[in-house]
């Protein structure tokens, strides 16, 4: 049974995540201020400094040596958390691999934010779909209320025995970390409840049972530990799932790897990342009043990938249209191929158009969009479109 | 090689249990064999200090040989050798 949730609260993204930090109390934070994340560190160590949270709070000189403390820490046995964005994702690259094959489940946040250059602080994907191919989990929060259940939720599934991953939660950057909204927190023991203790793996502070972490790996053994990440990845999936129910049972508010929007009924459908989801929402809705069956879905677990699930929605469409704000230069957005790699399964295969949209923060509107839909369910789209492009 | 066990394979390249390394023989790498001239060694123990793999058998500071199990036949102690009392044979 859900029970009484407390008052409701207005705050941004950034703040949510803050506050939902303090409710679960991490043991280690370690992190370097980078817009729009900063405001998620800023709170975070007002709480420290107010003595709100026992969290051992390390200013480290450069993102590359947040990571590196992050991944020793959790190492070493303390739950561990960290945020940044765009150019401070990209300093860490090389330890985002390395953490995740350490199968150390640090939690980070990173508040979506286009990749220089040119130089551009707004919002897109590229940071996190550069961390992509990195080894950590993502989720993608769509408005404040999901980026502070994400914050919640996140180091369930990291941490889960299975899983031992680190995990991204991705938000918008602005749109999502700096604007206010209306959102439920949840009791703090609930929160304390709902995470419960931090059960590492052998960790490197067990004086009695003496361990070594960051091993050399032949071929063999390399190639052993990247499908042994395969294995918990494709678990992970079952895993966010049981966390997702069990969340539900909590708070009533009901996540899935796939979130959908009126496509039981839809014809063509969109897919579509991020906060753009609530934008499309509102196209949806005003498509469906011009007799238009349209639905929109996201892939709130963005990795592991949930190609099953993504299948069975996009089943019986029309067409389907992608919706990327990020463009691997040369070929598609990073959604469009796999999502036709998860199509191509169907015994009839929709339409599949690709739209690329939203880079460095150009504007995405209710109107941006249905133009984009319209040409999707009158079939005038081409493959692949550069949608709000202003030549 | 023989085939890995990925259940018995602790994840994240962790050793979980220390002093694994004695379990594997790095003897099997080895293609040269240090020999000892006795006559030569004044158990000087530079050998014993200087070897990567602990394989220099001394006991109250007498050089006895090597253990064969982890030398890798890398030569290090013929180098340092002060008598020259340490050759290097082809295995």
């Amino acid at each position: 049974m859900v029970k009484k949730q407390p008052e409701d609260v207005a705050m941004n993204g950034d703040g949510a995540i803050a506050y939902a930090w303090k409710q679960i109390d991490p043991d280690v934070c370690a992190a370097y201020p980078i817009t729009p994340q900063t405001i998620i560190v800023e709170d975070f160590s007002k709480y420290v400094a107010d003595g709100a949270v026992k969290t051992e709070f390390v200013t480290v000189e450069s993102e590359h040596s947040a990571l590196t403390l992050c991944a020793a820490s959790c190492s070493a046995g303390a739950r561990t958390f960290t945020a940044t964005a765009s150019q401070g994702l990209a300093y860490m690259w090389e330890m985002l691999p390395i953490t995740s094959s350490m199968r150390v489940p640090v939690v980070m946040a990173v508040a979506n934010r286009a990749v220089s250059g040119p130089i551009n602080i707004n919002n897109d994907h590229g940071d996190a779909m550069a961390a992509r191919d990195t080894g950590w989990l993502q989720l993608f929060a769509y408005n404040v209320q999901s980026s502070y259940d994400n914050a919640i939720i996140a180091p369930r599934i990291a941490e889960h025995p299975d899983v031992q991953l680190p995990i991204l939660t991705n938000l918008d950057g602005f749109i999502l970390t700096h604007a206010v909204e209306r959102m439920t927190p949840m009791d703090t023991e609930d929160v304390k409840k709902f995470v419960g203790e931090f059960k590492p793996v052998c960790p490197l502070l067990d004086f009695d049972k003496p361990t070594c972490h960051g091993m050399l790996d032949g071929p063999d053994y390399y190639y052993a530990h990247k499908y042994q990440q395969a294995v918990a990845f494709d678990r992970a999936l079952e895993v966010a799932e049981e966390v997702f129910r069990e969340f539900k049972e909590l708070t009533g508010r009901e996540y899935k790897l796939v979130d959908e929007y009126r496509c039981d009924d839809a014809d063509y459908i969109a897919i579509i990342l991020g906060s753009s989801y609530g934008t499309m929402q509102e196209t949806v809705d005003r498509m469906r009043d011009a007799g238009m069956k349209v639905g929109v879905a996201t892939t709130h677990v963005y990795r592991p990938w949930p190609e099953k699930e993504l299948e069975r929605v996009m089943k019986g469409k029309k067409a389907v249209a992608v919706f990327d704000k990020h463009l691997s230069l040369g070929a598609y957005g990073p959604l469009y191929p796999e999502v036709v790699a998860a199509a191509i399964d169907l015994d009839e295969i929709p339409k599949m158009y690709n739209f690329i949209y939203g880079i460095g923060g150009a504007d995405v509107g209710v109107s941006l969009l249905m133009e984009a839909m319209e040409k999707v369910v009158d079939g005038t789209a081409d493959k692949l479109n550069y949608v709000g492009l202003k030549i | 090689m023989s085939k890995l066990n990925l259940n018995n394979m602790p994840i994240g390249a962790r050793v979980c249990n220390p002093g694994s390394s004695e379990a594997v023989l790095t003897g099997d790498w080895r293609s040269y064999t240090p020999v000892l001239d006795r006559d030569k060694c004044i158990n000087c123990l530079f050998c014993w200090m200087y070897c990567p793999d602990n394989s220099v058998d001394v006991k109250d500071g007498k050089l006895l040989g090597f253990k064969m199990s982890h030398c890798k036949g890398c030569g290090i102690c013929a180098n340092v050798c002060p008598k020259k009392a340490i050759t290097m044979t082809e295995v």
